[in-house]
């Protein structure tokens, strides 16, 4: 196992558990998505085992698949449901996969001179190759070179479409850049919030009531980007490498955000935008729903990304297929073994739960083939106005939940 | 009766004086001279038609609202004959155990001063002048050289201070025993003992709906939550200082708590309000004082590694910059113990005609100063009408937490208060900590001193600064001060020495203050 920290704390606490040794059987892997790609395909998996990723789960986490899931769901809810449901998908801001989508871009890019964009990796993570730019002249030698790159597979027809995109050219993601963030205290901020999925088909989906924000150490401002590429240098320090954390306390709780944001702006307006962020999180799975390779065995927590603007609409950023586990203090270690012992809760190997629960721990049951509410014994028709079972950045007495849940089963 | 009726109408004249020249006046002047256009007003019945207008257009609320304002912080003068250093502070001794703090102070920041070669003020040079006004909105960003400065003092200082605190007419010949008071202060003050607060704080009786209680996940809305939400809308739209006042005993809804403390603090950010901060921002600008490096310092070093306070950093700067240079905050002096330091123009000791206040607001920083107004950023945003929140509460309340006088609300009455309580109600524990050298207002003060801000999470701070403001009082930071201990004794009885007993009570951030304090006053068995 090559985990430290929660992950293995977690893992070796649970009673009844046991660390297997090399070569042995496992019941339960909590691997990383490199031993996925080599092995999966190739090792026999018994029925009862449990594996922490979905064989194809780059269909949420990468950039570019991510987009092009999003937009054929659109579509699709646009056919079935009409331009208003449809709408309901925007929270992606506009993307263009490059090089493959380039002249589409130049055409979006004409559209509105002056806004800014930013170029993504697809393949890398933590910030890394991220730039803001303007001018089409700020990619021109970037473009060059892929462009170049991209001629020569064509004269010389060779390598396969896999081999291009990992080794040869790098492909991007270009993004509208989201230029009116909200601010707290003159900065820019991002949320991190975690998904369950034990299940595509039927989609279930639990959605933990912890989270954080995490504030860039600069002032937001807008006159850095210019007209020559900048990195962005607040994106790479917020992601959450362990040691890429220098300042204590750049980071507060979602429930703290959440009293802020109430004591200034009222609880209607805030109900919304919370209400705006679980649309965000079924509508995502929603859309790679049918792509995933459904596995009884598999489940994934996912690590959201999500930017609140000054108009409080949330944006989706991106999707972690594996959420940085590692802990830069003290209640950040906290948050994510309690994260880590729901998760296991929820996969439940010990064969506890019933299957009718709508809370284990700090996670809560948001979607389960439909909505979920809040009221009532899951499955019960419920009469008049539907509650979202959500309880993002709400009280999480996850303890005294776990107790009433296991009776005097050791949490 | 007699007295009562001349203290009634001295109050009247006083209040009546104060309000003459403020800008309500020329506001309900113009808006009298405006009615008269007004159908309904006539010659006949001019007197009583303008009243009646006044009364329904909200304006008599407004002046209702500043009445009610000068009452809670303004003192009702004791006696007609009273000299103006009673209305400060009636006891002798404190007024002199005061003064000498002040003059060690005074001398500390001057010593600080020559030490370094900086003096107490300049004007700055015009470049700097232009840096300063462009990085207004990220002062934080600065990073200048703050290792030479020291803070003036910090709240240990001043507890030695108190510690020594001795009535000169007062002689306990008799020996320490239990009869008599174990603590660290020993002035023979009034303070009141649980039977008077439980009815003084009846509203946080145990049969009265509280928010951080009774909101809580397992308690449903309809209980009580969206009934005192209701009423809180309904106080709003009133725009009534005294009712708010009555409602925030019960604890403010996060989403009007902004607007229930600005109705009640009579804060209602006006242009001249705007104007004037405006104006406190260019004396900024144009002038560096040492007392902005103390700033800079305590800022650093205290809300900057705040888990949650450092995002607040900038606006922390802007409203204590501006706080050391506004001249208005000396009025509170009339009404506070403590005397502004003066200072002199270079060359010119002593000589009264070049004597200058200093800093001009006559409040020295002190070392955690800034925690006053890192939780007030959790409300207001605006930063004109954030400081005028912070001045108005400090003006209140704060200040009597760092000056040495005998009012209820002071901080010697606060401590003994706090060592009254847990000597009565907690003996063996009380005896136990004194025994082992861990005195526990060794321990508590520092969380007085700062009314709890940085040791409570922030949600449970504003909820007891609600009380604060509900009550006028800060007696309940004593409350909860013993509260905690009563909560904790358990482990306290354990411990053998005063770091232990430091460590149980380091962490205060999971503490839940509204069932403490209910627990403490009305569940306890006395």
């Amino acid at each position: 196992c090559g985990f430290s920290g929660p992950v293995l704390d977690v893992l070796r606490c649970r009673p009844g558990w046991q660390q297997a040794r090399n070569e042995e059987e496992w019941d339960f892997l909590w691997c990383d998505v490199s031993w996925l790609r080599e092995n999966f395909d190739h090792v026999y998996l018994e029925e009862h085992v449990r594996i922490c990723h979905f064989r194809n789960h780059y269909e949420l986490s990468r950039k570019n698949y991510l987009v092009k899931n999003l937009k054929r769901f659109r579509k699709q809810l646009e056919r079935e449901a009409g331009k208003l449901e449809a709408a309901r998908c925007d929270f992606f801001p506009k993307t263009f996969e490059l090089p493959l989508e380039y002249h589409l871009f130049v055409e979006e890019f004409r559209k509105k001179p002056g806004t800014t964009w930013i170029m993504k990796p697809v393949g890398r993570s933590q910030g890394k190759g991220i730039f803001l730019f303007r001018k089409l002249k700020d990619i021109f030698d970037w473009k060059m070179v892929s462009m170049t790159v991209c001629s020569v597979w064509e004269i010389t027809g060779e390598g396969d479409s896999s081999q291009k995109d990992e080794t040869q050219i790098e492909t991007y993601v270009v993004q509208r850049y989201i230029e009116n963030p909200y601010l707290i205290g003159g900065r820019k901020f991002d949320l991190r919030v975690y998904i369950l999925v034990t299940s595509y088909s039927p989609l279930k989906a639990w959605l933990y009531r912890d989270g954080f924000a995490r504030f860039s150490s600069m002032r937001f401002t807008l006159n850095s980007i210019d007209d020559h590429y900048v990195h962005l240098t607040n994106v790479a320090v917020q992601k959450t490498a362990p040691d890429y954390d220098p300042e204590k306390g750049c980071k507060w709780m979602i429930q703290q955000l959440r009293q802020y944001l109430t004591a200034r702006h009222g609880t209607g307006l805030v109900e919304v935008l919370f209400a705006d962020m679980d649309n965000i999180f079924i509508k995502s799975l929603q859309s790679v729903q049918k792509v995933i390779i459904s596995d009884k065995r598999c489940f994934e927590l996912y690590g959201y990304d999500i930017l609140i603007d000054r108009d409080l609409k949330p944006w989706l950023l991106e999707v972690n297929a594996s959420p940085s586990l590692a802990a830069s203090s003290q209640e950040d270690y906290e948050l994510k073994c309690h994260l880590l012992e729901d998760t296991l809760h929820v996969v439940d190997m010990e064969g506890r739960l019933t299957g009718k629960e709508k809370r284990v721990g700090g996670f809560d049951l948001i979607w389960n083939d439909g909505p979920v509410s809040r009221g009532g014994n899951l499955g019960a028709l419920v009469n008049g106005n539907f509650v979202a079972n959500t309880h993002l950045g709400c009280f999480n007495d996850r303890k005294k939940q776990l107790k009433e849940l296991f009776g005097n089963l050791p949490a | 009766m007699l007295e009562q009726d001349s203290g009634l109408s001295l109050t009247i004249a006083r209040i009546v004086q104060r309000l003459k020249g403020s800008s309500l006046h020329s506001q309900l002047e113009r808006q009298a001279r405006i009615s008269l256009h007004n159908p309904e007003i006539k010659l006949e019945s001019l007197k009583e038609d303008i009243k009646d207008f006044l009364k329904t257009s909200g304006w008599e609320k407004k002046l209702q609202n500043a009445v009610y304002s000068e009452l809670n912080v303004f003192p009702s003068p004791c006696h007609p004959a009273a000299p103006p250093e009673h209305m400060k502070e009636p006891l002798a001794y404190m007024r002199k155990a005061q003064g000498s703090w002040e003059k060690r102070i005074l001398k500390s920041l001057n010593s600080m001063c020559t030490e370094l070669s900086i003096p107490l003020a300049q004007k700055r040079p015009a470049s700097e002048q232009k840096e300063l006004l462009n990085k207004w909105n990220e002062m934080g960003t600065d990073e200048p050289d703050l290792s030479l400065f020291r803070p003036v003092y910090a709240p240990k200082d001043f507890l030695e201070v108190l510690m020594n605190l001795r009535n000169p007419n007062y002689e306990n010949g008799e020996q320490l025993s239990f009869r008599n008071h174990l603590g660290l202060i020993q002035v023979p003050l009034k303070v009141k003992d649980i039977p008077e607060l439980k009815e003084d704080f009846s509203e946080l009786d145990l049969n009265v709906g509280q928010l951080g209680i009774d909101d809580s996940a397992q308690v449903p809305p309809e209980f009580f939550e969206n009934e005192h939400v209701r009423i809180g809308q309904k106080v709003l739209a009133e725009q009534d200082s005294a009712a708010a006042q009555q409602y925030v005993r019960q604890g403010c809804p996060t989403a009007l708590r902004a607007d229930l403390w600005a109705l009640i603090l009579n804060i209602s950010n006006q242009p001249e309000d705007i104007l004037y901060y405006e104006q406190l921002k260019s004396n900024v600008i144009q002038h560096d004082l040492l007392v902005d490096s103390l700033i800079y310092k305590d800022v650093k070093l205290t809300a900057s590694n705040d888990d949650y306070y450092f995002v607040f950093e900038d606006y922390l700067y802007q409203v204590l910059l501006c706080f050391s240079r506004d001249t208005s905050v000396l009025e509170h002096f009339a009404y506070s113990s403590a005397t502004p330091p003066k200072s002199y123009i270079r060359g010119k000791l002593g000589i009264e005609e070049y004597a200058v206040f200093y800093p001009p607001n006559g409040v020295i920083p002190f070392h955690g100063f800034s925690m006053y107004v890192a939780p007030l950023c959790f409300l207001y945003h605006e930063p004109s009408k954030l400081y005028q929140i912070f001045r108005e509460m400090y003006v209140r309340f704060f200040f009597r937490l760092h000056s040495i006088s005998s009012h209820p609300s002071g901080i010697v009455s606060l401590c003994l208060l706090f060592e009254t309580l847990l000597q009565t109600h907690l003996p063996q524990l009380f005896y136990h900590l004194r025994e082992i050298g861990a005195q526990p207002l060794r321990i508590s003060f520092k969380w007085m001193v700062r009314a709890f801000s940085g040791y409570l999470a922030t949600d449970q701070l504003l909820l007891l600064w609600d009380r604060i403001l509900g009550y006028n009082s800060l007696e309940i930071l004593a409350v909860l001060a013993a509260a905690v201990f009563a909560f904790r004794a358990v482990n306290l009885m354990e411990v053998t020495s005063l770091a232990a007993a430091e460590a149980v009570l380091a962490d205060l951030s999971t503490l839940k203050v509204m069932p403490l304090l209910q627990i403490f006053l009305f569940a306890t068995v006395t």
